[in-house]
């Protein structure tokens, strides 16, 4: 019943706000990876609000960011990573939506509340957030410190039993944050030691994928994958040896984020929508389905246990300072970086 | 079928087991992944038990069920644009050489040529500039390029090296033109364009990239939505569409073969 | 009286290319010519590109390195990957060609059509799923501890694991199996013609198998041959699923590069750059191979 009140007040205040507004369509189009969304949240969502929503899927930040660069319209609400918020913005590819005005922003928890690539939270809402370390089975190895060494420098019986994620930026990034060197440095000197490093590292890999990291784990193909924290809870679920390290010298943490477009054809509903998500209880049937955490306060008491139970989803307070938010770098920085992957790979 | 007496496949000791090969390698991963599809494992590759779980998911999953149709439409109606102007090419270039000969071939190849990535771009920027609103008529307008030259090639292959005058006398525009293609070039021409048919709509039910550019909002296909699950992991549920999918395709193969019969 | 005979000629060709050519060089030309036009411009700071802002610098990397002083050295690393592309369609090619052959003859040997048309029809029902679909069962074949594994220790015919997932053989067993169809369709499609009378002559003359092989049956296939080897070499040269999925993904391909280029690093006009390389160099290969062709006794009509 508190429930249905909450959405209630919220949708009678959003119908205040944005009362005088042009009639809109009863749709509403979502961007999204594929399934990353609950196929029942949405029809929850329709049936409380009459709004019809469609979703359509993206495969990764970068070709969701070239699609709208090349103008390509119709989305009202896109999911980007914090950094392509960033970008987004600069772009001038994002709506200023006010989101710290709408009712349930209440609900959000810091610092998701304030983050760097849009600190009073103008053009965008916080979806989901998650972390990029190490899985490895505890069945099949010592157990290993809590360093990226274990995994650019490994000991002699995980040789060849590694998989890598086939992705630049966190490669690059894990790489440089084990040898302490800024993730966006321009200094083509610190750019060849990242090399180095992941040259050092490329005949221990078994392969570069990051598509079927979960069923990798599981099958035992390889001891140890660099995942993404909800991969390492969902192989753990199958797998119970699997265990998830957050690495002393800093992490990913990344979080992906609701935007309106700035051609956004239904932006209203966009915000309906993401002040609906907003709420606790929706936002836990979110996580409950992606296996990542939310950022909404009180969302706790709706998770399922598996989740609140395994520390790759629900974080210890003390891997808190290892965490490093995604950054977008310059021009420069990102060249060496392509320079550097196409090396690694030519 | 007469006329084919005496047939020489003995000849051809080694043919047969070939076949034989070809066709296990080919319906191997398929046969897997119709098992998998039941696998009560969450995990798409791992074996634990039985279950039609994953069917009933799919059914019910509107966003997948969506994708599947919009394929489907893409498919049929890019491969059909295709096919049409396929073997149209390929009677035109088959009425002795000319002048630009080579420059038409050049044209005719080029989707095949260029990497996906750039023609997806190209073409999006290319529909934004001139108007075009993004849905799925524009992804079928992109797959319709690529499927023309899968399309054509069979069909001009089948022409090389045939009886000019049948074909002449076949694929002539005049009065009684159109009797005439159905009942002498058409028959003729059928193996190559069957062939070239079918490749085109598997390779437009295959793509990625293209469509992904191309496509509007609402109008999300199978493999861009397939792509999609990278983040999350692919489930078992994918493997129950895609038996769904072969199901699909052997009604429709069926369906065409009774339709042929009852001719 | 010849003249005009011509001109309806000409007007008939016309009529019967224009919709390919209306299709291709609407929705293809025309925004490749737009893609150029990219290529020489600046590229944006987060991809997209600078438009009026004119820049070389896309062809020069091609093919050069700037150091941190700016002057230039020759740089192979991208041309060495196109070499692998290269390398490992034509073995794609052949591998297909090879079991591709025997079974577009056997389809076009058999005696019932219908039986005929089933097996056409059978070629590409794998192919109504999904790639990626299909790769993981492939995985699941190849692993360790997979299938083939397990039933050649079954047999007692390996003691080790077999390892070959992740290796160029996997790429090869993969990639042959996505393109089989486009070899084996065309060849077939040029094949059912074959007048099984005149095989069964020569062999009555004689002619031992590779003979009737040799001067019957292949020059009959021969455009479906041509036709089926373009189908796989090009589009396999960017192919980029299977080699990561299969082959581990240690090596970059033409199209990992160049999508690349759209994605992480953001560099529209180098990816266009590279796609137009490609094209150069996939174009002249053919003209050269026309202009052969084109002097060959008995070559086109």
């Amino acid at each position: 019943m508190r429930f249905k009140g909450g959405v209630l007040a919220a949708l009678a205040a959003t119908a205040m706000t944005f009362g005088t507004s042009a009639v809109q369509a009863k749709e509403l189009f979502l961007y999204n990876w594929a399934n990353y969304f609950p196929p029942d949240l949405i029809e929850k969502f329709e049936s409380e609000t009459g709004i019809d929503v469609t979703l359509d899927v993206y495969d990764s930040n970068e070709t969701m960011l070239a699609k709208l660069q090349a103008g390509a319209a119709g989305y009202d609400i896109v999911f980007p990573s914090g950094y392509m918020v960033d970008v987004m913005r600069e772009e001038d590819l994002a709506m200023k939506i006010d989101t710290a005005e709408l009712p349930n922003f209440k609900n959000v928890q810091s610092p998701h509340d304030s983050p760097s690539y849009d600190p009073s939270r103008e053009y965008s809402a916080p979806y989901m957030w998650g972390t990029t370390g190490l899985a490895y089975d505890t069945a099949k190895a010592p157990e290993l410190d809590e360093t990226w060494e274990e995994y650019f420098k490994p000991r002699d019986e995980l040789k060849g039993k590694i998989a890598a994620l086939n992705d630049q930026v966190e490669m690059y990034n894990a790489a440089a944050r084990y040898l302490g060197i800024d993730v966006c440095t321009e200094d083509p000197a610190q750019a060849q030691k990242i090399l180095d490093l992941l040259m050092a590292q490329k005949p221990h890999l078994a392969l570069y994928s990051s598509t079927g990291t979960i069923d990798r784990m599981v099958a035992g193909e390889v001891v140890m994958h660099h995942m993404w924290n909800g991969a390492a809870h969902r192989a753990k679920e199958q797998r119970e040896s699997i265990t998830y390290i957050y690495p002393k010298e800093g992490l990913a943490f990344w979080s992906d984020n609701m935007v309106v477009p700035k051609d956004a054809p239904n932006p209203e509903n966009a915000k309906t929508f993401i002040n609906w998500m907003m709420d606790p209880q929706n936002a836990a049937v979110a996580t409950n389905y992606t296996g990542y955490m939310n950022a909404i306060a009180g969302s706790g008491e709706y998770l399922d246990e598996s989740l609140k139970s395994d520390p790759a989803v629900n974080m210890p307070k003390e891997y808190a300072d290892r965490l490093r938010p995604s950054k977008e770098c310059s021009t420069a920085a990102r060249e060496l970086r392509d320079k550097v992957w196409t090396t690694l790979k030519k | 079928m007469s006329g084919r007496g005496g047939n020489p496949l003995w000849r051809f000791a080694g043919v047969r087991p070939a076949a034989a090969l070809f066709f296990a390698y080919l319906y191997l991963p398929i046969v897997i992944l119709i098992v998998l599809s039941f696998n009560a494992n969450r995990t798409v590759t791992i074996w634990t038990g039985l279950t039609t779980d994953w069917y009933v998911e799919v059914l019910s999953n509107g966003d997948i069920l969506r994708a599947a149709r919009n394929s489907l439409i893409v498919a049929f109606s890019a491969t059909f644009i295709a096919t049409v102007a396929g073997t149209l090419a390929a009677l035109g270039m088959a009425r002795g050489r000319f002048r630009g000969e080579a420059a038409v071939n050049g044209v005719m190849g080029l989707p095949l040529v260029v990497p996906e990535i750039v023609t997806a771009v190209a073409t999006l920027l290319f529909f934004i500039l001139v108007g075009i609103k993004l849905g799925l008529l524009t992804v079928i307008i992109g797959h319709t390029v690529f499927c023309t030259p899968f399309a054509y090639l069979p069909i001009r292959a089948r022409l090389e090296g045939m009886d000019p005058s049948l074909r002449e006398a076949a694929s002539d525009l005049y009065a009684d033109a159109w009797r005439a293609f159905r009942r002498v070039t058409l028959p003729l021409l059928w193996p190559g364009i069957l062939s070239g048919a079918l490749l085109a709509f598997i390779i437009s039910l295959d793509d990625f990239v293209i469509t992904y550019f191309v496509a509007g909002a609402g109008a999300t296909t199978l493999p861009v939505y397939i792509f999609g699950m990278i983040r999350i992991g692919v489930t078992p549920e994918v493997n129950a569409l895609s038996s769904l999918m072969l199901l699909v395709s052997i009604l429709f193969v069926s369906l065409s073969f009774l339709v042929q019969r009852q001719r | 009286m010849l003249a005009a005979l011509r001109r309806s000629q000409l007007a008939q060709r016309t009529a019967l290319l224009a919709p390919s050519l209306a299709i291709i060089g609407g929705f293809m030309v025309l925004p490749l010519i737009l893609m150029a036009y990219v290529s020489i411009l600046e590229k944006g700071t987060h991809g997209g590109v600078e438009w009026g802002t004119y820049s070389a610098e896309a062809y020069i990397k091609f093919l050069f390195e700037r150091d941190l002083m700016g002057s230039l050295s020759v740089n192979a690393d991208y041309l060495q990957i196109f070499l692998r592309s290269f390398v490992l369609s034509g073995v794609t090619v052949l591998l297909a060609l090879a079991i591709g052959f025997p079974t577009a003859l056997y389809i076009a040997l058999q005696d019932d059509r219908w039986y005929r048309n089933l097996l056409v029809f059978m070629v590409t029902i794998p192919f109504w799923t999904n790639l990626l679909v299909r790769n993981y069962a492939w995985i699941i074949l190849l692993r360790n501890n997979g299938l083939i594994d397990n039933a050649a220790a079954w047999l007692g015919l390996t003691q080790e694991p077999i390892d070959v997932l992740y290796t160029p053989f996997a790429i090869g067993v993969g990639l042959t199996y996505s393109f089989l169809p486009f070899m084996v369709l065309p060849i077939y499609a040029s094949l059912e013609k074959l007048d099984l009378r005149l095989v069964e002559a020569a062999f009555d003359l004689g002619a031992d198998r590779r003979r009737a092989l040799a001067r019957i049956v292949v020059p009959l296939a021969l455009p479906g041959i041509i036709a089926g080897c373009i189908l796989v070499f090009v589009p396999c040269l960017g192919a980029y699923v299977t080699p990561e999925l299969l082959g581990g993904s240690k090596s970059l391909m033409i199209g990992n590069l160049i999508q690349n280029q759209f994605g992480a690093a953001r560099n529209w006009p180098f990816g266009a750059a590279l796609g137009f390389a490609l094209l150069a160099i996939v174009l002249l290969a053919m003209m050269a191979y026309a202009l052969r062709f084109r002097r060959a006794p008995g070559g086109g009509t």
